[in-house]
């Protein structure tokens, strides 16, 4: 979208980076990188010997290659490793064949599937990934290996661009968008058009009559909520359900989702007990990456990819 | 005997006055949120530049996807009716119609009766019709018009990966920063929208004559690529986006498929609202 | 595993369905579909997976709708070519065509 002058890109979540402080990774055997470039935010986790060492959150620029570096330079950043310490490097999502440290790039329903599995636990049965793109639903096994799945990436709707455009449209930032949709009297009826630019026209003839904004974004979050929903159902949702990607910190919308659907979506933290005593930090946009950095470290475990560690 | 069609469409609203095969006067207007009110002044403006008033029109046809917005209607048509109706009357080789609207596309097929044997249709999804051409013309920041005529001077065809209107607007963005012409945009964009006419016609098998109608239609640019993607010729009448409006005002009280026939003379009646959207 | 490529809009669902544990590769579904949006190759999926696999090919997967369209998947009086030349029961669709067009 052209937009000139912008003070505040309204639709992004902020950027961040960590690492952890409790690893020397001059002692570990397998150092994995696994970036997921996405069509909005990039995300580049380190993995060392299968424990989580690092990452960088941070926004898709109109190039790929570059957000890949980019993003891989922010992960690194407070550390002393360099790209060529790294053993083994996957590159997925939207932009995974653009990775140009990258080794090898796996689909990121494989990825998140396996992400998903290592940050919530081997009792996940259901995961739901929105990314700004596009939205998932995979039904994975103990180990997190793919049973089943359903994407969309040709519609916007029920996407992360369907939000995007809805908080661009109003001034909100996404980030607020959540709670302000609970602060209302009453849950209005959802917006009918699927179609993000219809239901933008329905927006605008809303905020014309003078309904309240809050109101508003509790019927854009509600409806988003069904579209998930629809998706969700065909495939059938199996506890524990866990929601990755953006839209999980999304409460609008996951709380209605929940609500319509019955299931509630596994609380959000590590299910590694030593992870949350030590407060490692818990981003569910991790997960595409984290799977793709535990797939290098298991290729390299039996022995079916050679390390590219050049130092 | 003088007859009205109204074409109540999700963007812009069209009627047509005839009296005896003549056409008295025509007007369009957007349609708005306030429907109802849209179509009662375009009504009335029409009349007054064709020196009518609404008692000289013996019968009203309605047709769009707003069509019950015309209270004053005796009955109202499907769009698809009415497109097969008005094609058939100006192109009695007409076996195929499209009609590419703002917020819709469809393709039908006709017999030389102009009664409708198939179709096939393209609503609640935005690409494909004019709202992603609009979508598109606001990225390149180039108007419509604009985009028809440089559609031509492309010299690189360009395939779109994006078959949806939010997603077409990132592409065009991307292809921007990558350098590609604003020609070559413009006729990627073109060709995207003819390639989901084009499957949407291919599903109800494509019959000569083609007639191309809609407001689509008027751009010369997108009728290009769509000729190219059917691998057929194809005709357009003037005035493509009447057409609605046309095949309505063509249909007698005999003909009207829905609802029961009001018998009375149209007359003016003051409307009350309902919902406004 | 159950590999739904296709997309969902305000129209309706459109997804071509393989059940890859079914699939052998054999090609047959790639040879008989006529709009050719069919491939057999590595299966993308399940990296640790050794034969290949049927799938729709990337560029076709947002265009199902049309492509499979003239198949009439769920309203014709024949099964589709694809799923008819699959001797193990591998490939499905949903019910969007079905639905949209059959009167």
């Amino acid at each position: 979208m052209a937009q000139k002058g912008k003070p505040v890109e309204f639709w992004r979540w902020p950027e961040s980076n960590w690492v952890n402080p409790d690893i020397d990774w001059k002692k570990c055997k397998f150092i994995t990188a696994g970036v997921d470039v996405g069509s909005v935010s990039t995300q580049a986790v380190v993995m060392v010997d299968g424990e989580f060492f690092a990452f960088g959150n941070t926004r898709t620029g109109s190039d790929s290659p570059n957000s890949a570096i980019k993003g891989m330079g922010y992960t690194l950043e407070k550390t002393d490793m360099k790209i060529d310490n790294i053993d083994y490097c996957i590159g997925t999502g939207y932009g995974r064949v653009n990775v140009p440290m990258a080794q090898q790039s796996i689909t990121e329903i494989s990825c998140h599937a396996r992400g998903a599995n290592f940050m919530y636990g081997p009792e996940v049965r259901t995961v739901m990934d929105m990314g700004g793109q596009d939205c998932k639903v995979i039904n994975v096994d103990d180990r997190g290996k793919v049973l089943n799945f359903m994407m969309n990436d040709k519609c916007a709707a029920g996407t992360g661009r369907g939000m995007e455009v809805f908080a661009d449209l109003i001034h909100v930032p996404v980030w607020e968008i959540g709670p302000r949709s609970f602060q209302i009297p009453k849950e209005p009826p959802p917006i009918s058009s699927t179609c993000v630019v219809f239901a933008k026209s329905e927006v605008v003839g809303l905020l014309e009559q003078g309904v309240p904004e809050n109101e508003i974004m509790a019927a854009y979050c509600s409806a988003m909520a069904h579209r998930i929903m629809e998706l969700l159902n065909r495939l059938g949702v199996k506890e524990r359900f866990v929601i990755t990607g953006g839209i999980a910190k999304n409460e609008g919308v996951i709380k209605r989702l929940e609500k319509e659907l019955g299931v509630k979506t596994a609380e959000r933290a590590w299910y590694k007990k030593e992870y949350i005593e030590r407060g490692y930090p818990f981003d569910t946009q991790l997960a595409g990456a984290i799977g793709a950095a535990l797939f290098g470290n298991a290729l390299l475990k039996m022995g079916k990819a050679k390390s590219a560690r050049k130092t | 005997m003088i007859v009205a069609g109204i074409d109540v469409g999700g963007k812009n609203v069209h009627i047509v006055i005839k009296k005896d095969g003549q056409i008295l006067g025509k007007g369009a207007s957007p349609t708005g949120i306030k429907k109802a009110e849209a179509v009662e002044a375009l009504y009335d403006q029409v009349l007054k530049q064709a020196g009518l008033t609404r008692k000289d029109v013996e019968r009203v046809v309605a047709t769009g996807s707003a069509a019950k917005r015309v209270a004053f209607a005796n009955g109202s048509i499907s769009d698809v009716a009415a497109d097969a109706r008005g094609a058939i009357k100006l192109f009695p080789n007409a076996r195929t119609v499209i009609d590419v609207g703002a917020e819709e596309g469809r393709s039908i097929k006709v017999n030389p009766e102009g009664k409708v044997l198939d179709f096939a249709i393209n609503d609640k999804c935005a690409a494909g019709t004019g709202t992603f051409l609009e979508a598109m013309s606001r990225a390149l920041e180039v108007s419509v018009e604009e985009m028809s005529k440089i559609a031509f001077d492309s010299t690189k065809a360009i395939p779109m990966n994006a078959q949806c209107a939010v997603f077409g607007e990132s592409e065009v963005v991307s292809l921007i920063h990558q350098n590609t012409s604003k020609p070559d945009i413009s006729r990627a964009v073109m060709d995207a929208i003819a390639g989901r006419v084009g499957a949407i016609a291919r599903i109800v098998g494509l019959e000569k004559d083609v007639v191309v109608v809609g407001g689509m239609a008027k751009n010369a640019g997108f009728v290009d690529s769509l000729k190219k993607n059917i691998e057929m010729p194809v005709s357009v009448p003037d005035d493509p986006d009447y057409m609605g409006a046309f095949g309505a005002s063509e249909t007698t009280l005999s003909g009207i498929l829905e609802e029961e026939v009001k018998a009375k003379v149209v007359e003016r009646e003051s409307l009350s609202e309902g919902k406004a959207y | 595993m159950i590999a739904n490529y296709g997309f969902k809009d305000g129209s309706g669902d459109w997804y071509v369905t393989f059940d890859t544990d079914k699939c052998n590769g054999c090609g047959k579904c790639v040879e008989v579909c006529p709009e050719k949006v069919l491939e057999v190759g590595p299966d993308e999926f399940d990296i640790f997976r050794e034969e290949p696999v049927a799938f729709v090919k990337h560029d076709e997967r947002k265009k199902v709708r049309y492509s499979c369209a003239p198949c009439k998947p769920g309203f014709g009086e024949k099964p589709v070519s694809c799923a008819g030349a699959c001797e193990f029961g591998a490939i499905s669709h949903s019910d969007g065509w079905k639905l949209q067009y059959s009167r």
